[in-house]
């Protein structure tokens, strides 16, 4: 690493592992001609052989398709009561009416398809789980460019309230965000998570700029004239994308499961007629009792997507890890 | 430097567990084989001495005085009694501590005859005098008790000594030892039976005074109770054993010189398990014997399993809030009857709610006095919904209507469900809804007392059976949560209820009632009411004696748990 | 050594100066919160007015501020108002806090002992049937939503087998409270049947928390292991014919457990998250149902005082793990 923080800050522990993956960028970005590219070229080369990548793809494959084609795939419509099955829903007795012929895993408690709203709920998870990541990466990386790129008070300014973000746990920083929504709602949830990863990303993102700086391919920019602007964006930000993609990817998998603990306390998105399957987690809670199938169907959904996504992320990680290039 | 000190013996102790747990596990695992197999998890129940009730909450304070919140009143109620009880399984009032009580002609003097040899637990005699200094008490509170704590004081007799607002209470006598005499400023069909509210419960005088039982006091944002809110003493047929803060446990002890018949159990625990899920298993895994308000989805499979579920009646109301100042639409009779009209209750009733939930006629349940058993319920009627619609111009109407997350409330179990039923209806008639959600305490309270939204759902639960206490807390005053003020009839409306309200010949007000009821529900309409919904509580195998209370104010003194 | 430290602490004190005063502002802006959750569904504009008067909630930002940092600093953080009305919210953090760390010292315990061990035999038999499952096993630990799993576990080890507590952290024991460590108080005390049943009662809730830092343990032990599997050191040590043991204890397992100790450290921040909704599905009283219970009650001052705890919580046994981390390894006190 070129470069020690100076002093101390909190969640040291926690920099540190941000930084060194950070750090891997560096040594890619030093052993390659044309940066990026070809970082990303050979990292596809090993993931093609790689197994575990390969079934981490195809589950996310799937599960993008069937949340971008959800609204034809779903047999009925998720949002409104379907008379045959709202017909015989009684709160007391009969609360989540089981399978019918034409509906496969039968109803919700306000008699709608439970299999439409699984295949919708796809959708709205997906939505969920990339905005969280996009909103978070988007704000992690103004902040770690900013602070990566000009340096100086500017840099120690965005650090300290980088550092005091990370100084609380993330899902404890997304718990209080979604608890302090005045009005909860999908965009709650998204922003709440997106908040407790930013600083993640932030401190990535600032980290692999530092180690770029006194880089050659970034020395020699300079030296040629470029001008500032264009060395951050051009040769700076490109090399810094590997452990974001990794990162980002991981964020994925953990957005899934924190929309679900957040709807579990409550906070997450009230609106069902958007199902999602966190919320859908959360909702069956009441009835994990009697009719657990309520809260199954929506589980195995959630483990079997965080895990697509989980493969996916660790091996990227392995990829782009230049140690176990060599 | 308190807080210095203080962390550091946290910080100590914790490195010091560090050492002497990682012992402790490496010395019982060895053996946990065999002794977990034979292990009952908990030592509740077994002699049938105990009885183990799961609470969702902790209790605030053990003085009922200060509390408003069932789960604190759950366990003050086998503490404490009141000059009035409460008729087992009903909402009527019954002698308690007094054995009868006289109003003078005006209704302004009451005349409470006492029940004889009754002694607080600390040994003091109860009498007039010390029903005269319980009131006093009550009477005479600091500002910031006045604001916050004293609430159900506040409630029912408005003002306090030297406050603004004037209070309904005067004064009171002690005429001899078992005679006591209570004046009020002017008469209100609230009283006596107000007085079946926990809060007016009788403590030990020389208890209260030496706890220094009125200080309390403002500590940044909630309040400081003085040491006699932590060690009450009452009447009751138990008294407070130990409240072990660190494993949440309140347990209560019989009080053996009980005046009436002694507690059947001799000890009864409270054990606060906030989440339901949990306290089903408990109850399942047979370590509780009880809880509270079991959700309707569970009734069948806990009944299923040998438990016993104990519907109350229901003694409350759900209404759709209406506020035609935010939506000025909602100003014309003939929108708001178009859109009850609109709602289909019956099949709301039957999908969300459990058995025994009924569709609302009027602003109040069945056994309030008052109640007009000829309304009939406002029929279901899409097409008629419609024209009435049309007929005001309000044809695709825009309504904001708002529920609240983060709850479930006795008389709405699933908030969420319900509005997503009675959403559907309205659409159904073409109206666009606007759906709002917030939470329970993070807004929506709020919002509905500062009027933010067009409708809204919300609900009551009576505190006593007095038809006052629904319909006079809802449009009592025409500054009320359903903007009547702005409506042609809302202060005729406030004016009607508080003159029935001062009627003192009880048939003449029932039948003032009566009438006030139609009218509401055929000309005024200001809110749409919805159902009454049963809430109830469950008790395990072997488990007796236990009436459910539409109060939700049950005894536990004739409960019995059978040895296991 | 000593300066650093002192330097540190100040600091952590600094961070937590600016978190209750974003806490506080934050808190404040809101609607509803402390005036709705007294006054419940019988508030009127009216009572709310005179409550939010007598609170002094009607006064500028910046005095309640002050005010509040006054009292801060003299150790009182305000009462509580939905959690345990009227006790100090210092207090509740107190009395709850060793319910969490019995928790979690159980939690990181049982991730040790079942983590380092798999990670290390995952690594040396790489790519085998033990190795792949594991792998699997430790990701659907991270996946599997938490009170899914506490629901299944109390299900089948406390309602059908009956062999272990549902909930709670003792059962209706008389148990004399010394430290608030159940454990630790009945062993000292030497009841030893309160400890043997706050014991049991710590097992669920201790393997439900500790699914997550196992899986990532694993993961970095196995990784780690790897790593210095293939360095040249321990070649060298195999040319040298040294035994398999010797090389294995030597020499992988210290040079690999460095990286481990960091995680272990890490993972601290992510169990008093985890106890949130571990604590609440097993109504263990710790400051993670605390936590939650305030959110719901919207309590203002334990909410205050448990964040500012928690973090600073975190920053400590980081600061703590950074001491050990230069302890074990030299080269970093170099640096």
């Amino acid at each position: 690493m070129s470069e020690t923080p100076k002093g101390w800050r909190p969640g040291a522990a926690k920099k540190e592992r941000i930084d060194a993956l950070a750090a891997t960028v560096s040594d890619a970005g030093a052993i390659d001609e044309k940066p990026g590219v070809s970082l990303i070229a050979s990292a596809w080369k090993r993931l093609r052989r790689d197994r575990i990548f390969l079934i981490g793809l195809t589950i996310t494959v799937i599960f993008v398709l069937v949340a971008i084609f959800a609204n034809v795939i779903a047999p009925h419509d998720p949002t409104k009561p379907i008379p045959e099955l709202i017909s015989k829903v009684r709160r007391q007795t009969n609360p989540i009416p089981g399978p019918e012929p034409g509906f496969p895993l039968g109803s919700d408690d306000r008699g709608r398809d439970l299999l439409s709203r699984l295949i919708v709920g796809s959708r709205q998870t997906l939505i969920v789980c990339v905005f969280a990541t996009i909103f978070s990466l988007a704000g992690g990386m103004i902040l770690g460019t900013l602070a990566g790129a000009v340096g100086g008070w500017v840099d120690s300014l965005v650090m300290r309230i980088v550092d005091i973000l990370l100084s609380i746990p993330s899902l404890l920083l997304a718990f209080s965000v979604a608890a302090m929504a005045a009005k909860p709602s999908q965009w709650t949830v998204i922003i709440a998570i997106s908040i407790a990863y930013l600083p993640v990303f932030a401190r990535l993102l600032r980290g692999s700029m530092l180690a770029q700086r006194h880089s050659d391919h970034v020395l020699a920019a300079r030296a040629l004239g470029v001008k500032e602007g264009a060395v951050v964006f051009r040769h700076m930000l490109p090399n810094a994308i590997g452990p974001v993609i990794v990162q980002a990817t991981l964020v994925l998998a953990t957005a899934v499961i924190d929309a679900a603990a957040l709807s579990f306390l409550g906070l997450g998105n009230p609106n069902d007629r958007q199902p999602e399957w966190g919320q859908m987690l959360g909702k069956a809670q009441e009835y994990l009792a009697d009719y657990p199938h309520m809260a199954f169907y929506p589980a195995a959904c959630i483990i079997v997507v965080a895990f697509g996504f989980t493969l996916m992320g660790e091996s990227l990680r392995e990829a782009l890890d230049p140690k176990t290039r060599r | 430097m308190k807080l210095t000190r203080l962390k550091t013996t946290a910080v100590l102790a914790a490195s010091v567990s560090l050492g002497l747990a990682g012992c402790a596990t490496s010395d019982r695992t060895t053996d946990s084989g065999s002794a977990t197999g034979s292990g009952s998890s908990t030592a509740s129940g077994g002699a049938g001495d105990t009885f183990t009730f799961g609470a969702a909450g902790a209790p605030e304070v053990f003085d009922p005085y200060y509390a408003s919140d069932g789960e604190t009143f759950r366990v003050t109620r086998q503490i404490f009694q009141g000059l009035l009880g409460i008729k087992p399984g009903t909402a009527d009032p019954q002698p308690e501590l007094a054995e009868s009580w006289e109003p003078s002609e005006d209704g302004l003097t009451w005349t409470f005859k006492l029940r004889q040899g009754v002694k607080f637990t600390d040994g003091e005699a109860f009498n007039a005098a010390a029903v005269c200094y319980n009131f006093e008490r009550m009477f005479d509170q600091n500002e910031v008790a006045q604001a916050g704590p004293a609430e159900y004081w506040a409630y029912t007799m408005l003002g306090f000594k030297g406050s603004e607002t004037e209070s309904l209470y005067k004064s009171c006598e002690a005429k001899d030892d078992s005679t006591a005499v209570i004046n009020l400023t002017r008469y209100t069909s609230d009283f006596p039976v107000m007085l079946t509210l926990e809060s007016f419960s009788m403590q030990s005088p020389k208890a209260l005074k030496d706890g220094d039982a009125n200080n309390v006091q403002k500590e940044g944002d909630g309040f400081k109770y003085p040491a006699y809110a932590m060690a009450p003493v009452g009447t009751g047929p138990y008294k407070l054993g130990k409240y072990d803060e660190a494993n949440k446990t309140i347990s209560l002890v019989r009080n053996d010189d009980f005046w009436g018949e002694k507690a059947k159990t001799a000890n009864i625990v409270f054990k606060i398990i906030p989440d339901e899920s949990t306290r089903r298993q408990e109850l399942e895994a047979g370590s509780i014997n009880a809880y509270d308000l079991p959700n309707p989805a569970d009734w069948k499979g806990l009944e299923d399993a040998g438990n016993k579920v104990l519907v109350r009646p229901a003694f409350n109301i759900l209404y759709m809030g209406l506020n035609p100042e935010k939506n000025s639409k909602l100003q014309d009779l003939k929108v708001r009857k178009a859109i009850y009209m609109a709602l289909n209750r019956d099949q709301l009733v039957a999908t969300q709610l459990p058995e025994g939930a009924k569709v609302a006629t009027q602003f109040m349940p069945d056994t309030v006095a008052g109640y007009n058993s000829s309304l009939q319920p406002t029929k279901y009627d899409v097409e008629g919904a419609k024209a009435l619609l049309k007929e005001a111009g309000a044809e695709g109407m825009t309504l904001q209507f708002a529920y609240p997350s983060e709850v479930s409330r006795p008389y709405m179990p699933n908030p969420q469900s319900i509005a997503d039923a009675l959403t559907a209806d309205l659409e159904a008639v073409g109206i666009k809804v606007e759906v709002v959600t917030k939470p329970w305490n993070g807004g929506y309270l709020d919002g509905v007392d500062n009027g933010l939204f067009d409708a809204w759902l919300l609900g009551w639960t009576g505190d006593y059976n007095s038809a006052n206490n629904f319909i006079g807390t809802f449009f009592g005053s025409d500054v009320n949560d359903f903007h009547t003020w702005k409506t042609d009839f809302g202060k005729t409306l406030s004016k009607e209820l508080s003159d029935a309200d001062g009627i003192v010949d009880e048939g003449k007000r029932t039948t003032a009632y009566e009438a006030l009821n139609q009218k509401i529900m055929e000309e005024y309409l200001p809110g749409l009411a919805i159902s009454h919904s049963p809430p109830a509580l469950v008790v395990g195998k072997g488990v007796d004696g236990l009436t459910a209370s539409p109060l939700t104010a049950e005894m536990f003194d004739t409960v019995t748990v059978a040895k296991s | 050594m000593l300066r650093f430290i002192v330097r540190r602490l100040a600091q952590m004190v600094g961070v937590v100066f600016v978190l209750s005063l974003l806490l506080f502002l934050w808190l404040r802006l809101l609607p509803g919160g402390t005036v709705s959750a007294i006054l419940g569904d019988r508030a009127t504009p009216e009572s709310r007015a005179r409550l939010e008067k007598a609170l002094g909630l009607d006064e500028p930002l910046w005095i309640q501020y002050w005010r509040y940092l006054k009292r801060a600093l003299t150790g009182n953080f305000g009462a509580s108002t939905g959690v345990l009305p009227g006790r100090d919210a210092f207090d509740i953090f107190l009395a709850r806090f060793p319910a969490t760390i019995e928790l979690s010292i159980f939690a990181i315990l049982i991730a040790v002992l079942l983590g380092i061990p798999m990670g290390y035999l995952a690594a040396r038999r790489r790519a085998s049937l033990f190795d792949n499952s594991s792998i699997i096993v430790s990701l659907i630990g991270v996946a599997v939503p938490v009170f899914f799993l506490a629901f299944l576990l109390q299900y089948i080890f406390a309602v059908k087998l009956g062999w272990l507590p549902v909930s709670g952290r003792q059962g209706n024991i008389n148990a004399t409270r010394v430290t608030g460590f159940f454990v630790l108080d009945g062993l000292l005390t030497r009841e030893w049947d309160a400890a043997w049943d706050a014991l049991k009662h710590l097992i669920l809730p201790a393997l439900t928390l500790s699914t997550i830092p196992f899986a990532v343990i694993f993961r970095i032990t196995r990784a780690s292991v790897l790593e210095v599997l293939d360095e040249d050191f321990v070649r060298t040590a195999e040319s040298k014919g040294l035994t398999n043991r010797v090389i294995r204890g030597r020499h992988v397992l210290r040079n690999a457990l460095l990286p481990v100790v960091t995680t272990i450290g890490l993972q601290v921040g992510g169990l008093l998250a985890g106890a949130i909704l571990t604590e609440s599905v097993f109504s263990f009283g710790g400051i993670g149902e605390a936590l939650a219970l305030a959110f719901e009650h919207r309590d203002y001052s334990v909410l205050q005082v448990l964040i500012m705890a928690s973090a600073a919580t975190f920053v400590l046994v980081n600061l703590i793990v950074d001491i050990l981390y230069a302890v074990i390894d030299p080269r970093v006190r170099t640096r």
